[in-house]
């Protein structure tokens, strides 16, 4: 019992790193259509950016952590100005060819820039590396931390969405771009905005993982496993993104303890075909057919 | 620009549109026949790498340039060719005995991953290949009793009959003909009603339906085809690298195969080709060119990774049809000349409908 009590908030805290890089793709999806294939590494990005802020110029934790998400936004703006813009229109085919490639690309980058290269750096938060003890279940502050800034940033999000102007015309452009064109809203700049949004969830995302998981050029890669997490809840929606991303979070956590070994890594690969075998568009999808 | 009347329906069935581009191609055979001879130890390999990236090429354009199914998991296949060709040579069998089987393997596999991929498109599909390319990677990583795990498998020397083939021209002259009969299977079957389904289904999936194509038998069919053509290129890998390990095959590999198609031009044989000469020719370049940058950007290994992303974007950007575009447009410029246009390959505005339900 304390093994899976254990195992619960351990899974739900990487869970929740899942469900911040895949709310990053699901709020670009919902708005623009496009599948964000690098925002793992935009997230890489991010905790590069932090550790530069921090270490390399050192500013201090909490000096540094408002600087990284505000200059990522303005990098997710610049990526959907020069990059996505001119592609609008084309399949999507072009715009996950853009997007892989830019990932290539970011990775290739970083690991060029001195002092960032392809070591691994350190990154400690001010709560790092203290334990709490809930009776016979140890909790890591770090674990901690990731839980209670996703409740936050859901409950920031939420009433983005439903109480503000900006808020309410992003949802009005992601459900019909036409219409909301029609009613005065600047779709394209919605959208930049959009993607600004997304990085700065990046970039949290990336400070609140640096400390479990170092500070380095692969750690993008986890972005593939919030792809999982997207589809287990059906893209395109976001308390879906955080559902995917907690289920996925919970079964590798408990496939890596009950299981041997090397069921842990595949364990969501394994549950998304699952997933899209039996209920191809998630959990919280809509089943509709295409209409010609 | 020559324009052909057709006087006989015969001429519809002919291989070549005419007999330059016969004469162009046997030039090309000859060239290609002659270059053990001729050019170095070093770039024969490298002739011997296009060869098989080129085939990787017909595969995953018949899936992606063809049936408009998108695959972030060909890597995969490539893999299950390559450790069932090494198992089954270290069995004693010939290749071929053990490539066929090879093909067939890799096209189970492909049948298994295509029965999902029935009613995903687009973004799905993408993501249920790439966890199969996962999968895949972790059971190589993990069958140690056939894969060798992460401690790799040697390759044992090719058997083509009966005696092993140990000279490298005959592994040149064995690829050249595979790629060969690889590339005409792939126009024969493009123009036979086999291909014209696939791309019907490309075009437009339901009106492809309502002129009478089996969508799940002919998504199934173009899987199963592209699965074993990339698995016949996975058997020849083998070979040439002489040693397997999982790292190989990972899905950053896959993705390096879907930017190779993309750049070399989807939906044209050429475009396979082109791909692989530029996928190959890419590092050769960067090394060429490291002499004459600077100490801090040369020195660095995410170059090729960086110039490769940023050539797909631009390409993407400003020539979708690829590295066969470019040629198609500069041949026009020649055979058209003096009176080429600028505007004659316009590309005219698409507005492609969302693919989301409303």
């Amino acid at each position: 019992m304390i093994d899976a009590a254990q195992l619960l908030i351990s899974g739900a805290a990487i869970g929740c790193i899942y469900a911040l890089i895949a709310l990053g793709f699901v709020l670009i999806y919902k708005a623009t259509e496009v599948v964000n294939f690098a925002q793992g590494d935009v997230m890489m990005l991010a905790a590069f950016v932090a550790f530069s802020f921090a270490s390399l110029l050192d500013l201090g934790f909490w000096a540094s952590l408002p600087l990284a998400i505000l200059v990522m936004a303005v990098f997710g703006a610049a990526f959907d100005r020069v990059l996505l813009r001119p592609i609008i229109g084309m399949p999507t085919f072009s715009a996950v060819m853009i997007t892989l490639a830019a990932g290539f690309a970011m990775r290739g980058i970083a690991s060029m820039i001195p002092g960032w290269g392809t070591d691994t750096h350190s990154f400690k938060a001010p709560w790092s590396d203290e334990v709490i003890r809930m009776g016979p279940v140890i909790v890591s502050t770090d674990h901690l931390a990731i839980l209670a800034v996703t409740a936050l940033l859901c409950v920031g999000l939420y009433l983005f969405f439903k109480g503000t102007r900006v808020g309410m015309a992003m949802q009005a452009a992601s459900q019909n771009q036409l219409a909301a064109y029609y009613m005065g809203i600047p779709v394209r700049s919605i959208n930049t905005l959009i993607w600004a949004i997304a990085a700065s969830v990046a970039a949290l995302a990336a400070v609140l993982l640096a400390p479990i998981t170092f500070v380095h050029n692969n750690m993008g890669f986890i972005g593939i496993k919030a792809f999982p997490a997207a589809v287990v809840g059906g893209f395109g929606s976001i308390p879906g993104a955080i559902v995917g991303g907690l289920i996925i979070g919970w079964v590798e956590a408990f496939a890596g303890f009950y299981l041997p070994e090397g069921f842990k890594d595949v364990a969501a690969y394994v549950v998304v075909l699952l997933v899209l075998v039996i209920r191809p568009s998630g959990i919280f999808g809509q089943m509709r057919r295409k209409k010609v | 620009m020559r324009f052909i009347f057709k006087t006989r329906y015969e001429q519809d069935l002919q291989f070549f549109k005419d007999v330059p581009t016969a004469c162009s191609y046997a030039l090309l055979g000859a060239a290609l026949l002659a270059a053990p001879w001729v050019v170095s130890e070093y770039y024969q390999t490298q002739l011997v790498f296009v060869f098989i990236y080129g085939i990787v090429g017909f595969g995953l354009m018949l899936l992606a340039g063809f049936t408009g199914q998108m695959s972030m998991g060909h890597a995969a296949f490539l893999a299950i060719g390559a450790y069932a060709e090494a198992y089954f040579q270290a069995r004693g069998m010939p290749f071929v005995v053990s490539a066929p089987l090879a093909m067939l393997l890799s096209a189970a596999a492909g049948v298994a991953i295509g029965l999902p991929a029935l009613r995903l498109s687009g973004l799905y599909l993408a993501i249920a290949t790439l966890a199969f390319g996962f999968i895949v990677e972790e059971v190589l990583a993990r069958w140690e009793s056939v894969t060798g795990g992460n401690g790799g498998m040697m390759v044992a020397p090719l058997k083509l009959f009966g005696g092993t083939l140990n000279s490298s021209w005959g592994f040149y002259y064995l690829c050249l003909v595979l790629v060969v009969l690889v590339g005409v299977a792939m126009v024969n079957l493009l123009r036979s009603p086999t291909g014209r389904a696939l791309i019907a289904i490309r075009d437009s999936e339901i009106s492809a339906q309502s002129m009478g194509v089996h969508l799940a038998r002919f998504k199934t069919l173009s899987f199963a085809f592209s699965a074993a053509i990339t698995g016949l290129a996975g058997a020849l890998y083998a070979h040439q690298i002489k040693f397997l390990s999982p790292e190989q095959f990972t899905v950053l590999v896959s993705i390096e195969f879907l930017m190779m198609v993309v750049i070399g031009g989807l939906g044209s044989l050429h475009g396979a080709i082109f791909g692989a000469m530029f996928i190959i020719l890419l590092p050769e370049a960067i090394s060429t060119a490291k002499d004459y940058l600077p100490d801090a950007v040369a020195d660095q290994t995410g170059l090729k990774a960086t110039l490769f992303g940023i050539i797909m974007i631009l390409f993407v950007v400003f020539e979708p049809r690829g590295l066969y575009g470019t040629w198609v447009k500069v041949h026009a410029y020649f055979s058209l000349f003096p009176l080429y246009k600028r505007g004659m390959f316009r590309r005219q505005r698409a507005y492609t409908r969302s693919e989301r339900v409303h």
